[in-house]
């Protein structure tokens, strides 16, 4: 038997032709990148800003100019404000804003698990979860505070309500959309149901699992700010809340960007924590 | 030897709604499998040949009838039955050999021995190097080689297999024919095949059962000796291109197209 190696030859055309892309003049023109303009635009911000500081347009106390901004920072660093360095500040957010995560997933998984795998289940949390859901934090933080008092337990006890709702509804999406044949392959080779619940039914959510926590993360955090606002002695929120208070506007503003900042770093935390728990999620 | 038997099985899905009504998928199937026996079930969409794997396995009960296993009626999934799935099933989260050695982690081997036995049997399936492999990064053979390893790690009696082959392209298909063949012969077991091919089931199988759609009915139980040829040596290339096989692949398309009519049937 021979090959047939020239197509064109046999049969007398290029049979190529028909299945390649239709020739097009190649673009030439260089395209901006996204994140050229992004960087543009922030640069303009800045700048507008710096003239009309420059410029007072308004009176410096309302507006400081970006250079005063940067030296407070530079000061909370060092000095601190109200007694505490922003290092501490920011640590006393972060301590209520993780030690409410750990809180939300330690009832919010067990509670979506029970969504998302039994009639009962879904039905006495399904009405309490969506009662929850839509309310703002700061609608029930009086409440908790009167209940729970000023003090840590009130201000972890509203964010973690801010945080269980996403953590409840993505484990029960996860949990519901775990593969019937990884179900009965796992029942095939003699698991019980709580075999099946811990190797198959929870890894198979964790992705949705992680993806919930990462978007509580967020709803946590200006849970958390909300509620320093209120009623704390330390903490980001407080301190602007403090900082205005004195018109200490420059502190206002360097507070802002931090928790900006702090914002963007737990998300891209959070992601990182998604692809290195569940590669196979975002491999496919 | 064990048996796997179906007794005047009939499986009715009950109505559902005002729209849909009592749909009987099996009616009065009687079937057994032997250890030995290489039981290819064939039939169009709507024959109930899923259904009757799923009775089998124990995923489902029949509405009438009895499944047996040595005459003991099926209550639910058992370690004696293995199944292979169509899309594999194998777990994302757990790398190659991890997979095949999920049946054991399950019966509560420690992690050492799980190990060596997972790295055993992806030798056998020809996957020696794939242990660490992520599931992702297979290929679709070598993942149902080792959704095939992870069921041999059960050590069944039954090989319950669901058209396992039905999502390869047609090189990598009759290369699995060959080794599923393999594989059925080392592990002794009792093996029950579903398919839509009509030549996958003239290889394969030591008996063909053709089943009626809508519903499933039982048409057809035909002994094959064409998988005997080919353990013995012959290459299927020749057993394919044999007068006989082509007579019996000519003789159960007629049959198959006789039970039901509709449709184009796959070659």
């Amino acid at each position: 038997m021979t090959l047939i190696t020239d197509l064109t030859a046999f049969y007398g055309y290029d049979i190529t032709a028909e299945t390649r892309e239709p020739t097009r003049p190649p673009v030439r023109r260089r395209q901006v990148p996204v994140s050229l303009i992004s960087l543009l635009t922030v640069i303009s911000l800045l700048m507008i800003w710096t003239a009309a500081a420059a410029a007072e347009l308004v009176s410096p106390v309302f507006l400081p100019s970006p250079a005063v901004v940067a030296t407070s920072l530079w000061n909370l660093l060092t000095v601190g404000f109200v007694d505490s360095t922003l290092a501490q500040q920011v640590l006393a957010s972060l301590r209520r804003v993780l030690g409410a995560l750990g809180v939300a997933v330690v009832i919010g998984v067990p509670a979506g698990l029970a969504i998302g795998t039994s009639r009962i289940g879904r039905g006495i949390l399904d009405p309490i979860v969506e009662f929850l859901r839509p309310l703002p934090p700061l609608a029930y933080l009086p409440l908790i505070i009167i209940w729970f008092a000023i003090g840590e337990a009130s201000k972890v006890t509203v964010i973690a309500l801010s945080m269980l709702p996403s953590i409840v509804i993505s484990t029960a999406a996860g949990v519901r959309a775990v593969s019937k044949d990884h179900i009965n392959a796992a029942r095939a080779f003699g698991a019980t149901r709580r075999q099946v619940t811990l190797h198959v039914v929870l890894r198979s959510a964790l992705p949705s699992i992680l993806t919930g926590t990462r978007i509580a993360l967020g709803t946590g955090w200006s849970a958390l700010v909300a509620a320093e606002l209120v009623a704390a002695t330390r903490g980001l929120g407080f301190m602007i809340q403090s900082a205005a208070q004195f018109l200490v506007t420059d502190v206002v503003i360097a507070g802002i960007a931090v928790i900006a900042l702090i914002a963007i770093l737990l998300e891209i935390a959070a992601r990182a924590l998604e692809k290195w728990l569940a590669p196979w999620a975002s491999a496919h | 030897m064990s048996q796997l038997s179906f007794n005047e099985v009939s499986l009715i899905y009950p109505a559902r709604g005002r729209h849909c009504a009592a749909q009987l998928v099996l009616d009065r199937i009687n079937l057994s499998v032997s250890t030995g026996e290489f039981v290819v079930v064939i039939g169009r969409s709507g024959s109930g040949k899923t259904s009757l794997l799923n009775l089998a396995a124990g995923f489902q009960e029949p509405s009438e009838g009895k499944v047996t296993l040595d005459g003991k009626i099926i209550e639910g999934p058992g370690t004696e039955r293995a199944v292979v799935f169509q899309d594999d099933a194998l777990y994302p989260w757990l790398d190659a050999r991890d997979n095949v050695a999920f049946p054991l982690k399950i019966k509560g081997m420690g992690e050492r021995d799980r190990r060596a036995r997972g790295d055993e049997l992806l030798e056998l399936v020809g996957l020696p190097e794939a242990g660490q492999r992520r599931i992702w990064e297979l290929s679709g053979g070598m993942r149902q080689r080792v959704g095939i390893a992870r069921a041999l790690a059960a050590e069944p009696r039954f090989l319950l297999l669901d058209e396992p082959l039905g999502a390869l392209d047609a090189l990598t298909r009759s290369r699995l024919q060959i080794f599923l063949l393999d594989v059925w012969r080392k592990s002794r077991s009792g093996a029950l095949l579903i398919t839509h091919s009509i030549d996958e089931a003239l290889l394969l199988a030591t008996r063909i059962v053709v089943l009626s759609p809508n519903p499933g009915r039982l048409a057809a139980d035909i002994p094959s000796s064409f998988a005997a040829d080919i353990l013995a040596g012959a290459p299927a290339v020749e057993v394919r291109a044999s007068p006989a096989f082509k007579r019996m692949h000519d003789g159960l398309t007629g049959l198959i197209q006789a039970v039901s009519p509709e449709e184009e049937l796959a070659a």
